[in-house]
């Protein structure tokens, strides 16, 4: 039998199926490999007798005719789904040691679907970064690396855990959150696919919250398909959410197709940005080509507030995480830090200066700056309107498009230590993903080609709201034409 | 009802604070956070009960563990709608819920929600009733700014240990309404008015149960002082008063330091003050250089509010009667008097007792209201009164109330045997009828027996009988008297009467 960690979601599903292996020899596999790729520090923590329940799980209920949606299939999931019985740190150590007695939404469904868990996988702390090097537990490192060179590179973040996971065939798929493009970035920075559906898709119940306007479950896979299945599983609505949509959940693996006949792609033009690498812009017109050849016509549109998106992002994300993040504070649960004789604020102040991470305390603080009485109109209400008005461009856009192709992000994959010192350069990264992200929208990146250097490059797609159908099927047009098929090579 | 309808002319206040420079005017707003009736906090499912063990009314929402959400309770919107239509407000049909962050050990998510921005329930008013005695000599509208939903925040527990602190968050996330007037009490009489009949609604509604004890009401009370006719002065907001009594003295205590200090060539800060009640002052908590930047957003959990026409008339619709409206039918319709509509009606327990008890009579309201009204207000309130019971926890049922009335209407029982009859029903929970009965308290009217006792009476007292023929009119009563006790109570009055003055010719 070939090597079961060459298997993606659908492969291992239908093959479990048809009785090709069992479940839990799948689990085996992949727990074997998440444990040889311990140095590329992706799982926070192992969870192989979640993994080995469920798959024995699978394995009597195939016996007895019983198929669930993901019997048979092992997942990674990203730290920042509240998992019950397993510690959830979101990647901080002020959630050290913290065990949830409630299982996330999102996770119960995967769970109830049939997967298992191999492990949490690591992230950027509180999911606030782009290149996992915010993570207090050590920075994930990619399996990836520039030809002829060793430097560790970045899996993306802040789902890096999740991309580098799957790059490196640890786990078949993993859930990922999005932010801003925490997803999408990441994936792309790890030549696999990720999907953020739109905003209420998925249930942020028991999901520790970054920016809960923004935050939004996503998948990760291999590839498309997979991504669509794992998605169809995670999404529905969920009452617990009252930003939850309460709309049905498309049947988007059975409605999967690469025929765009039909279709209009917008090339909006503001995403043409200065200095963006000449392999950037290749790769957006390869995937230009695919697209066409697909059946989709291309037209040109116009999303005139693009260059404000990434500036109200950081004023939103931040006043919101400023707020969401007041509830760690040493009282109930987590770090606490007491020193001799403190009182209240004394002990807030040190289990907060303790707990948290040079990142999470530079957003938090910028939050609270922007909230603040008299800066408030200034920061906050200007960056809401902004959003209105990214918004609006959007659904501008939908009058002469079905879907958006651009980039995934301005660059391939840096090396780790490479941007962490300018703050302003790590969070430019998100000038792609972050407009999409505002707006609520599906978007996807898959992944377009390899730069010069050998790393992968990934195209996005934005779709109109609940429409993820046409990012899949469109994800799955280029992923048939680009025919990538690198891989990392095993270095580890 | 819609108090901005009243039109009467409204006599201005004429309290005043005889300061040593001369008179001062007291301007006074209230905030009352009103716990809003319903089995559910407002974000959470976790139960309201008061009383229960610390921690045990907890849900993982309250507790703000990572990842929980708040979803609102249509129940406690609903509520606080029905409240709104009843101080005749405008109701807006889009709100949203803010966020206003400060750390305390009490507020497990750093931040409570509320409504800032875009409340709930906007301009409404009420009317207070006019109270000679207190000051108050025609009824006065006071001007609601707003009322909006938010959380309650947990309580510390300090004194159970030496050195720590300990956290109860039964009452972490229950709903509150906070109900904003506006400026427009002159003295402590008015503002312990508005309160009273801001709970009267309240109560009637069923949005609050008003219990100022259990902590289910508190007020704010903002006050400042002023020369008459000038502009307002700077105000100060003592927090968390917690009956009407302590309002009303935090409001003299505090008018009348604040006309200290202006006297004594010193301002007044703007700052939030505490009442201690065992002293009966206020005292300064924090000023408003130190206040708390609350950092108020628009909370990203929530979506906005958004109300359709329908349920703001279906809230409409299921109103009850509200005491201004009810007080002016029993006056209108029933024919009570304006102080016994007043008294019936302040309180919905005690309305809804006496509509129960004119029900039960069977017969046409405004023939037994008078008769119902004076006996609840005289006899069943005294009793209660001397039982230190509420209403709601009377011995006597309204049946048993009207099945007495109806012995008196009927002539089976004298007043005072009714009261009689009474005073035994309070002690063993009967029927009166049965009572009657088995105890032989009907009233006679057996011309024959009562003539009997008037010729033992007269006989007895042949003196006196000389002397009432003489001319002693005054000795009537005397008879009647005699004629009663020897008949043990029994004797019909009418008929007494009429028999002795034919014996006595």
């Amino acid at each position: 039998m070939s090597d079961l960690t060459d298997f993606g979601v659908t492969a291992l599903r239908d093959g479990f199926r048809k009785g090709d292996f069992s479940a839990r020899e799948a689990a085996d596999a992949f727990i074997g490999a998440m444990e040889a790729g311990r140095p590329l520090n992706a799982f926070l923590v192992e969870t192989p007798d979640h993994a080995i329940a469920a798959a024995e799980e699978a394995d009597r209920g195939r016996a007895v005719g019983e198929l669930r949606a993901l019997s048979g299939v092992p997942l990674g999931i990203k730290d920042l789904f509240c998992t019950a019985g397993y510690q959830t740190t979101a990647a901080s150590h002020i959630l050290e040691g913290f065990v949830p007695t409630y299982e996330s939404t999102v996770t119960a469904k995967l769970f109830g679907a049939g997967a298992g868990m191999l492990g949490k996988l690591n992230l950027d702390q509180f999911a606030m970064g782009s290149s996992n090097e915010t993570s207090a537990y050590g920075n994930v490192i990619s399996p990836w690396r520039r030809a002829g060179d060793s430097a560790p590179i970045a899996p993306g973040g802040s789902s890096g855990g999740s991309s580098a996971a799957i790059a490196a065939r640890l786990a078949p798929a993993a859930t990922g959150t999005d932010t801003g493009g925490s997803i999408r970035q990441p994936a792309a920075f790890t030549g696999i696919s990720g999907i953020k559906p739109t905003y209420g898709r998925c249930s942020r119940w028991g999901i520790v919250a970054f920016a809960s306007s923004l935050d939004q479950a996503g998948a990760m896979a291999r590839d498309v398909r997979d991504c669509a299945i794992l998605l169809e599983a995670m999404s529905g609505f969920d009452a617990k959410d009252a930003t939850s949509l309460d709309v049905a959940v498309p049947r988007w693996e059975a409605n999967l197709s690469s025929n765009l006949n039909g279709k209009k792609v917008g090339i909006p033009k503001e995403y043409r940005v200065d200095g963006m690498p000449a392999e950037i812009e290749a790769l957006w017109e390869r995937g230009i080509g695919f697209l066409r050849d697909a059946g989709a016509e291309i037209v040109d549109v116009s999303l005139p507030h693009t260059r404000q998106a990434l500036p109200a992002y950081y004023i939103i994300a931040p006043a919101e995480a400023s707020s969401n993040l007041a509830r760690y504070d040493g009282v109930r649960y987590g770090l606490r830090v007491l020193p001799d004789g403190a009182n209240l604020q004394d002990m807030y102040a040190a289990t907060r200066a303790e707990g948290f991470g040079p990142e999470v305390k530079r957003r938090i603080l910028i939050g609270t700056y922007v909230l603040s009485a008299g800066f408030y109109d200034a920061y906050y209400t200007k960056a809401q309107k902004v959003r209105a008005l990214i918004a609006r461009d959007f659904e501008a856009a939908w009058a002469s498009c079905d879907l958006l192709l651009t980039p995934t992000a301005p660059s391939a994959a840096f090396a780790l230590g490479e941007k962490t010192a300018d703050p302003i350069a790590m969070y430019l990264n998100d000038v792609f993903t972050v407009p999409a992200s505002l707006a609520g929208l599906p978007a996807m990146s898959v992944p377009g080609g390899l730069d010069a250097q050998g790393l992968p490059l990934g195209l996005q797609i934005i779709g109109k709201p609940l429409d993820e159908q046409s990012v899949l099927d469109a994800g799955l047009a280029i992923e048939e034409r680009a025919g990538f098929s690198a891989r990392a090579e095993t270095w580890w | 009802m819609v108090s901005g309808d009243v039109t009467m002319a409204q006599a201005a206040s004429t309290y005043r604070i005889q300061g040593a420079t001369g008179e001062w005017e007291v301007v006074i707003g209230l905030e009352v956070h009103a716990q809003i009736t319903s089995n559910a906090k407002l974000f959470s499912g976790a139960s309201t009960t008061f009383g229960a063990e610390p921690n045990a009314n907890v849900s993982l929402v309250d507790a703000a563990m990572p990842g929980m959400l708040p979803v609102p309770n249509a129940e406690c919107i609903r509520q606080a709608v029905r409240t709104g239509l009843a101080l005749g407000a405008e109701i807006h049909r889009w709100s949203r819920f803010d966020r206003k962050n400060y750390f305390y050990a009490d507020l497990p998510q750093g931040y409570q929600i509320s409504q800032l921005y875009h409340p709930l329930v906007g301009e409404g008013s009420l009317v207070i009733e006019a109270d000679e005695k207190a000051g108050i000599p025609t009824p006065k509208t006071i001007g609601i700014e707003r009322l909006h939903v938010e959380q309650d925040a947990g309580k510390l527990i300090h004194d159970q240990h030496p050195t720590r602190s300990y956290v109860d968050l039964n009452r972490s996330g229950v709903a509150l309404m906070e109900i904003v007037s506006r400026p427009d009490m002159r003295s402590p009489a008015e503002a312990g008015a508005y309160v009273r009949k801001l709970r009267s609604i309240l109560r009637y509604v069923g949005s609050c149960d008003g219990n100022m004890e259990e902590g289910s009401m508190r007020a704010d009370v903002n006050v400042s002082v002023r020369r008459p006719g000038e502009p307002f002065g700077t105000r100060t907001e003592t927090k968390n008063v917690n009956s009407v009594r302590f309002v009303m003295a935090a409001i003299e205590h505090e008018a009348n330091r604040q006309v200290d200090v202006i006297e004594g060539g010193g301002a007044i800060v703007q700052e939030t003050r505490l009442f201690d009640p065992d002293k009966g002052v206020t005292r300064s908590m924090r000023s408003k250089e130190d206040a708390h930047d609350y950092r108020y957003f628009p909370d990203p959990d929530l979506l906005p509010l958004e109300l359709s026409e329908a349920f703001v008339e279906e809230c409409r619709a299921g109103l009850p009667e509200l005491p201004d409206a009810k007080r002016a039918r029993y006056e209108g319709v029933l024919g009570l008097t304006p102080y016994a509509a007043g008294v019936l009606t302040a309180d919905v327990a005690v309305a809804r007792w006496f509509e129960a008890l004119l029900a039960a009579t069977g017969k046409d309201g405004a023939e037994v209201a008078k008769a119902a009204s004076n006996w609840l207000i005289s006899d069943l309130f005294g009793a209660l009164n001397r039982l230190g019971k509420s209403i709601d926890e009377s011995p006597v049922s309204p049946a048993q109330g009207a099945e007495l009335l109806g012995l008196v209407a009927d002539g089976t029982l004298s007043g005072s045997l009714a009261k009689q009859v009474f005073e035994i029903m309070l002690e063993t929970g009967d029927d009166p009828a049965r009572i009657v009965e088995e105890r032989g308290l009907k009233q006679t009217t057996d011309t024959g027996a009562i003539e009997a006792v008037i010729a033992e009476v007269l006989a007895a007292n042949a003196e006196k009988v000389a002397e009432y023929r003489g001319g002693k009119d005054k000795l009537f009563g005397f008879f009647v008297g005699q004629t009663m006790k020897a008949m043990a109570g029994k004797a019909n009055p009418g008929v007494v009467n009429d028999l002795l003055k034919k014996a006595l010719g």
